[in-house]
């Protein structure tokens, strides 16, 4: 953390922002817009959030001029990181800033999803809460729903609350067509190719919410996402099922017989 | 990546000790040298005789010839002409190397293909479990899992076909390791087996405590689970459904472990077409006994007997399963735990002579 001691004003770049975007550990971050940044409306109630809140503000849209103390000038850093991150929430969830995301996200810049049946599909940074210092930024995968630590501690100390909890979301909303096709591909313990009985009854139990879910959301006529969408539930059942194959078929074929 | 003959440190420990090779367990001598172990790897393994000489560090047979031809030219050499017996090293030098490099990947193939088996065994389980303890597995990325300890799996037993993946016991999905020095690391030299086998050797560990590695003590015993911890181990807890403990199956999952999409604070409705898809994967019910799907089933059919589930009835009646059990359910050392309360006719002490054979 002690390079961002270093003057902003260095020659190697001449905005705070710039500097601030290329500097290690806040890949995550995009540069907001001068304009957004210069909007007061946009940052209503920061002031109160941000210490030395002005100084802050002149040291993120490079006007700031005072002379002080090395400690002084530290303090007023940190205050400009923590604003240029507040405001960085609010600005990913507007038109420009949901563009820029997705640039980033396309380039996979929030690393991929560690998740081995997910293929390595792109995250996006995500907070489990909008109130700042509680907890540090996750990742969140559109193809499995879930929710991941980063894999770098140096991203493990950014927060949350910089990303919010409604940008990943809101991302969607706004282009529904990114939404990944979801995979029903699944991992199954098994012991010398036999299925364990506690993990493959746990599995039948979800795959029948699953498939409650889709007949649900079929009745709505709403996309359900699930590729193989208009074949039957009889296929979901693994394909290298070598030893009670038969038995199980049944069962699931029974059972959505009944309940359709 | 050569091991230097002069260290005293064995092939085996230098190969676990290489950057990427943490995740392995070291074979014991004896596990290699019992010929029934090695059954089959014969034939997938090249140059398999000089890879496992490499392996039990054992002088090749023929170095003894060598070594004689050399006394002799030594004698010869003592008449003079010292170039032609550097000449003679050097030549003899560079054909070793190129055969061990050769010898030593084929070694590292057997070694992978022995490890996969020797980690089944009881011997290699034990010693797994200790660097499971450790941590030296790494931990579950997933938020909801907190940090729950993982195993390395392979997703296949074909070494060449994936690499090497992390399995969650927490939330039973595999990952891929996060350093990309595992990316290099066969999925085949740990193979599909052990990452379920481990649950079932180990049922008592808990799971749902992150970090800490305490195996549950004297749950023999019944109640008494340790005295620290034990106050809050609630007997319930030791409830077992389809042969594990009830609150090890997938701890991680279930109601508040799932992620909830939100805009400002609202729930986005399954209705929306980016809505939530995939809650399933990551839920569990309330109430694990639903799973055990025996039992329910003995329950709607009090008058059916296991022979007869070919019985036109089971269409008819309300129950979603049908099931063919013909051995009692579950794991045998939890069996033997709480053998008082499910009189299994399945001799336990013959199931575990059985597994020490491994």
């Amino acid at each position: 953390m002690d390079d961002f001691v270093s003057e902003s004003d260095s020659d190697y770049t001449s905005y705070w922002r710039d500097w601030f975007i290329s500097s290690r550990g806040n890949e995550y971050f995009c540069e907001i817009d001068e304009d957004y940044l210069t909007d007061r409306f946009n940052l209503t109630g920061l002031n109160a959030e941000v210490q030395y809140y002005q100084y802050a503000l002149d040291l993120v849209t490079d006007v700031f001029d005072l002379d002080c103390e090395d400690d002084m000038r530290e303090t007023i850093e940190k205050s400009a990181r923590h604003l240029y991150g507040l405001v960085h929430a609010r600005y990913i969830v507007t038109t420009r800033g949901l563009q820029k995301m997705l640039e980033k996200y396309k380039k996979a810049d929030f690393g991929k999803c560690p998740r081995v049946m997910c293929q390595s599909h792109p995250l996006l940074p995500m907070g489990l809460s909008d109130v700042p210092n509680l907890k540090p930024v996750k990742l969140y995968c559109a193809r499995c729903e879930d929710v991941y630590n980063p894999k770098s501690s140096r991203h493990a100390t950014i927060d949350g609350a910089y990303f919010g909890t409604s940008f990943h979301n809101v991302l969607f909303q706004v282009y529904p067509t990114l939404v990944p096709t979801k995979s029903i591909e699944r991992y199954v313990p098994r012991v010398y190719g036999f299925k364990v009985h506690a993990s493959a009854a746990l599995i039948r139990w979800q795959d029948q919410k699953r498939d409650e879910m889709r007949r649900r959301l079929r009745k709505m006529d709403v996309d359900v996402g699930f590729p193989d969408d208009t074949s039957d539930v009889l296929e979901e059942e693994d394909g290298d099922v070598q030893f009670e194959g038969a038995d199980t078929r049944v069962a699931v074929a029974d059972g959505t017989g009944r309940n359709v | 990546m050569s091991t230097s003959s002069g260290t005293p440190e064995s092939w085996v420990s230098s190969f676990c000790s290489l950057l990427g090779h943490e995740y392995f367990a070291e074979v014991s001598e004896e596990f290699i040298e019992d010929d029934f172990n090695l059954t089959g790897l014969q034939s997938q393994v090249a140059m398999y005789k000089e890879a496992l000489e490499m392996i039990l560090d054992v002088e090749p047979e023929d170095d003894e010839e060598d070594e004689e031809e050399e006394e002799e030219e030594e004698e010869e050499n003592e008449s003079g002409d010292p170039e032609r017996m550097t000449a003679r090293q050097e030549r003899r030098h560079t054909r070793m190397a190129s055969d061990l490099s050769v010898i030593e990947s084929s070694a590292e193939m057997l070694y992978g293909l022995i490890h996969q088996r020797f980690i089944c065994s009881r011997a290699g389980i034990q010693q797994m479990c200790e660097k499971y303890e450790l941590g030296h597995f790494g931990f579950c990325p997933r938020t909801n899992c907190d940090q729950a300890k993982t195993l390395p799996v392979g997703l296949s037993d074909i070494p060449g076909e994936d690499t090497v993946k992390l399995f969650c016991p927490s939330c039973l999905d595999v990952y891929v390791p996060p350093n990309s020095r595992f990316q290099t690391v066969d999925g085949a030299f740990f193979g599909r087996t052990f990452g379920a086998l481990f649950l079932l050797t180990f049922p008592e560990y808990d799971l749902t405590k992150r970090g800490a590695s305490e195996m549950l003590r004297g749950s023999s015993g019944g109640g008494g689970g340790g005295d620290g911890d034990g106050a809050r181990v609630h007997e319930s807890q030791y409830e077992t459904v389809n042969g594990m403990y009830a609150r090890n199956i997938a701890p991680g999952l279930g109601v508040g472990r799932l992620y909830e999409p939100k805009i400002y604070g609202f729930r986005v409705s399954e209705i929306s077409r980016s809505g939530p898809r995939m809650q399933w994967l990551r839920d569990r019910p309330d109430d694990m006994t639903e799973l055990d799907e025996a039992r329910l089933y003995a329950e709607l059919h009090p008058d059916s007997d296991e022979d007869h589930n070919m019985n036109p009835n089971s269409n008819t009646s309300g129950s979603s399963r049908r099931l063919v059990r013909r051995r009692p359910p579950g794991n045998a050392r939890l069996h033997r735990n709480q053998a008082a309360r499910n009189g299994s006719p399945m001799n336990v002490e013959a199931n575990g002579g059985a597994e020490s054979e491994l």
